[in-house]
C-alpha cells in the first residue's frame, strides 16, 4: 500500500462529465436554496416589527387625545382620564436615574480608557460591566427593594431612580470606553505637550472629542431604561394621583401601561395603547436622533 | 542650573524650545513643573510656573475618583449578591438545596419549591432559542453576505428598532394580538399537524408556554442577530477570497469561510440571547398564564422564575414567602451571571483584536 506508484497522479478533470455537472447543479441549487432561506428569515423578522408598529399606531393614535396628556387616570367606569401624572412621574424617575447613573458610568469609562490600559483591574471591570448588563431587571428591582424600600418602609421615587441608575451604568461605561478609544493619541499628546495636566486633558480634550459618541451611549442607555417596568414594580410602585415628592410612590408610564394592559376594562386598554404609543415614540425619536448624530463629528483615525 | 533651562521632567513632556521673552501665557493650566531653585534671575515663564505649584495632587485625585467609579461596578454586583443572600436566608435555611427540586408552591401552608418555575423558565427560553436562532442566523448572513448595499442600513436599523421596543409594549401586543391568533389560528393548526406528539394537548387558552416562547423569540432575535453580524464582520476578507478562489459557491464560502471561523462567537451570541430570555419578565408574565404546574403540553399555562417574582412579590405575606421569592431572585441572578460570563468570554475570544472589515 505504501508503495503506490508515483504515476498515480490526478487525471485532468473532465468538467463536462455527467457526475461533475450534477455536482455543480447540486451545489448551486443549495446555494440558491440557502440564499432564499436567508431572505425568508429576514422577511419573517421584519414582519412582526411592522405588525407591532402598525398595530400600535393604529390603536394608539385612535385613542390619543389632549386629555391623555393633561388628566390623571379616571376611576373605573368613567370614560376619559389620561396619564399626565405617569408621564411626569417617568420624567422625574428618569431624571433621577440619569443624575446618578450618567456621571458614574462616564467616570468608569474614563478610567477604563485613560488610566486602565492593559491593567488586569480594567479587564475585570470591563467584564463585570458586561455581566451586570445581562442581570435581569427584576433582580435589580428586588435588591433595591430590599435595600431602600425595606429601610424606608415605603415605596419611593428615589428607589425607582436608583434601580434604573444601576441599569444605566454598564451600558454607559462600555460605550464611553469604546468612544474614548477612538480618540487619536496625537490629540492627547498635543495637549500634554502644551503642559495641560492629565485630568484636564481627559476632560477637555479626550471627552470633548468623543462627546458625540458618549452622548449616543447615554441616550441609548436612557432609551433602554425608559421602557423598563420590572425594576419599578417594587420600587416606584405606581400612583394614581399627582406626586412630586421623591419619598412617595410615583407613577411611571411603563408601570401604568402594565397595570392597564392586564386589567379587564376596555377604557383602560385604550389608555394602555395610547401610553405605549407615546412611550415608543419617545424611545424611537431618541434612538433615531442617536443614529443621525452617531456618525457625525467623531474623529476618524483611531488610536 | 541655568535659569533659562527647564527641569528634566518638563523637557521630556514638551520638547519645544521655550522663547524667553514671551509674556505670561494666557492659558493658565501648565502646572506640573517643580521649581528646583527660586532665584532672582528667573524668566517670566519660570516665574509663572513656579507660582503655579504642582499638578500631581489634582491628577492623582482625578485618577482616584475615576478608579472609585470603576470599582463601584464591582460594588454593585457584590451588593446585589449580598443583599439577596441576606434577605433569602430564612428560606435558604428552611429548605436548603431541596428548594430547587420541590414542586410545592403553597403560600398558605408555607411550603415552597422552585421546580415549576425552573421548568417554565427553561422550557420557554429553550423553545424561544429554537425559534430565534435559525432566523437570527439567516438575518445575519443575509445582512453581511447577501444583502445589496442599499438595503443593508435600513434593515439593520429596523432590526435594531426591534431591540428598542420596551418589553411591556411587546407584552401588550402579545396579549391583544398574539394570544387571540394563537387561540384561534396557530393553536388548532399545530394540534392538527403535530397533535400526535403529545406536546399540543389539552385546552388551548391562547396563553401558555408556547405563546410566551414566541414573544421571547421575537425579543431576543435582534440581540442574537446584531451580535452575530458583528462577529461575522470580524472574519477577515482574505478568508472569503481564499474559499471563493477554490471555486466555492457563495453558500460554501459562507459555510466554510465565515461560519466555521466564527462558530465560537456565534455560540456566545446565542448564549447572550439565552441570558436575556431567562431574565425577561414583563412580556412573559403577561402571556404565560401564571400557573405553577409542570405540564408536557405547550398549550398549558406555566410560570417562570422572573414572572413569579413580578406577580407575587408585592403581595407576599409572611417572611418565609418573601424570602422564598428572593431566593428565586438569587437563583436567577446567579444563573444569568454564569450564562452571561461564559457568553462574553466566547464573544470576546472571537472579536478581540479583530480589525473591522471594510465594506
Amino acid at each position: 500500500m505504501s508503495t503506490q506508484p508515483l504515476s498515480n497522479q490526478p487525471r485532468p478533470m473532465d468538467f463536462e462529465s455527467g457526475s461533475m455537472r450534477r455536482n455543480t447543479a447540486r451545489r448551486s441549487a443549495t446555494n440558491y436554496f440557502v440564499s432564499g432561506l436567508c431572505i425568508l428569515a429576514t422577511v419573517l423578522v421584519i414582519l412582526p416589527l411592522v405588525a407591532i408598529l402598525f398595530y400600535l399606531i393604529y390603536k394608539g393614535a385612535s385613542s390619543l387625545n389632549l386629555a391623555f396628556f393633561t388628566h390623571i387616570p379616571a376611576p373605573v367606569g368613567e370614560v376619559g382620564g389620561g396619564m399626565a401624572n405617569s408621564i411626569v412621574g417617568s420624567g422625574i424617575v428618569l431624571f433621577l436615574a440619569s443624575l446618578m447613573g450618567i456621571p458614574i458610568g462616564i467616570a468608569a469609562g474614563v478610567y477604563l480608557a485613560e488610566f486602565g490600559r492593559g491593567k488586569t483591574l480594567a479587564t475585570a471591570v470591563r467584564f463585570t460591566a458586561d455581566v451586570l448588563n445581562g442581570v435581569p431587571s427584576i433582580v435589580m428591582g428586588i435588591s433595591i427593594y430590599s435595600l431602600i424600600v425595606v429601610q424606608q418602609k415605603h415605596f419611593s421615587a428615589l428607589a425607582g431612580g436608583v434601580a434604573l441608575a444601576i441599569m444605566m451604568v454598564p451600558t454607559i461605561t462600555r460605550t464611553t470606553e469604546e468612544m474614548l478609544a477612538t480618540v487619536p493619541h496625537a490629540i492627547r499628546e498635543a495637549a500634554l505637550g502644551l503642559g495641560v495636566p492629565k485630568w484636564r486633558t481627559a476632560i477637555s480634550v479626550s471627552l470633548r472629542t468623543a462627546s458625540p459618541g458618549i452622548i449616543t451611549g447615554c441616550m441609548l442607555a436612557f432609551a433602554r431604561v425608559a421602557g423598563e417596568t420590572a425594576p419599578l414594580l417594587f420600587t416606584a410602585f405606581g400612583n394614581q394621583f399627582w406626586s412630586f415628592k421623591l419619598s412617595e410612590p410615583i407613577a411611571a408610564l411603563p408601570l401604568q401601561i402594565y397595570v392597564y394592559a392586564i386589567s379587564p376594562y376596555d377604557e383602560w386598554h385604550r389608555l394602555a395603547w395610547a401610553g405605549s404609543l407615546v412611550l415608543i415614540v419617545l424611545i424611537m425619536v431618541s434612538v433615531t436622533l442617536v443614529r443621525i448624530f452617531a456618525n457625525r463629528g467623531v474623529l476618524k483615525g483611531g488610536s | 542650573m541655568s535659569s533659562t533651562r527647564m527641569t528634566p521632567e518638563r523637557e521630556s513632556s514638551s520638547p519645544l524650545p521655550v522663547p524667553s521673552p514671551l509674556p505670561q501665557p494666557p492659558v493658565a493650566s501648565a502646572a506640573d513643573a517643580t521649581p528646583a531653585s527660586v532665584g532672582a534671575a528667573l524668566s517670566p515663564i519660570r516665574d509663572f510656573l513656579s507660582k503655579r505649584g504642582s499638578g500631581s495632587f489634582a491628577d492623582n485625585s482625578f485618577a482616584a475618583v475615576m478608579l472609585l467609579c470603576a470599582c463601584s461596578i464591582f460594588a454593585i454586583v457584590l451588593f446585589i449578591f449580598v443583599i439577596l443572600v441576606v434577605h433569602s436566608r430564612l428560606s435558604l435555611i428552611q429548605f436548603g438545596w431541596k428548594f430547587f427540586t420541590r414542586q410545592a408552591w403553597d403560600p398558605v401552608s408555607g411550603d415552597f419549591g422552585a421546580l415549576p418555575f425552573i421548568y417554565g423558565t427553561l422550557a420557554t427560553s429553550l423553545l424561544a432559542l429554537c425559534m430565534a436562532v435559525p432566523l437570527a442566523l439567516g438575518v445575519a448572513i443575509f445582512l453581511t453576505e447577501l444583502c445589496p448595499r442599499v438595503l443593508r442600513a435600513p434593515i439593520s436599523f429596523l432590526t435594531e428598532l426591534l431591540a428598542a421596543i420596551p418589553s411591556v409594549v411587546y407584552g401588550l401586543w402579545a396579549v391583544f394580538v398574539l394570544v387571540p391568533l394563537m387561540r384561534d389560528l396557530i393553536g388548532p393548526f399545530l394540534y392538527k399537524i403535530l397533535g400526535w406528539t403529545g406536546f399540543f394537548e389539552g385546552t388551548n387558552f391562547g396563553v401558555g408556554l408556547l405563546t410566551a416562547s414566541m414573544i421571547l423569540a421575537i425579543m431576543i432575535l435582534p440581540i442574537i442577530s446584531s451580535l452575530t453580524r458583528d462577529i461575522m464582520n470580524a472574519v477577515p476578507n482574505s478568508q472569503r477570497e481564499a474559499v471563493l478562489a477554490l471555486g466555492a459557491t457563495r453558500w460554501e464560502m459562507i459555510r466554510i469561510g465565515v461560519l466555521r471561523n466564527s462558530r465560537i462567537g456565534i455560540v456566545g451570541a446565542i448564549m447572550l440571547g439565552l441570558g436575556r430570555a431567562l431574565g425577561e419578565t414583563m412580556a412573559v408574565t403577561m402571556v404565560i398564564g401564571n400557573h405553577p404546574d409542570i405540564s408536557k403540553s405547550l398549550f398549558a399555562p406555566g410560570y417562570t422564575l422572573a414572572s413569579v417574582i413580578a406577580n407575587e412579590f408585592s403581595e407576599a405575606t409572611g417572611d418565609l414567602y418573601l424570602s422564598a421569592l428572593i431566593e428565586i431572585g438569587l437563583a436567577l441572578f446567579l444563573v444569568t451571571i454564569v450564562v452571561n460570563a461564559i457568553a462574553r468570554l466566547m464573544v470576546w475570544a472571537v472579536t478581540r483584536n479583530a480589525p473591522a472589515r471594510v465594506n
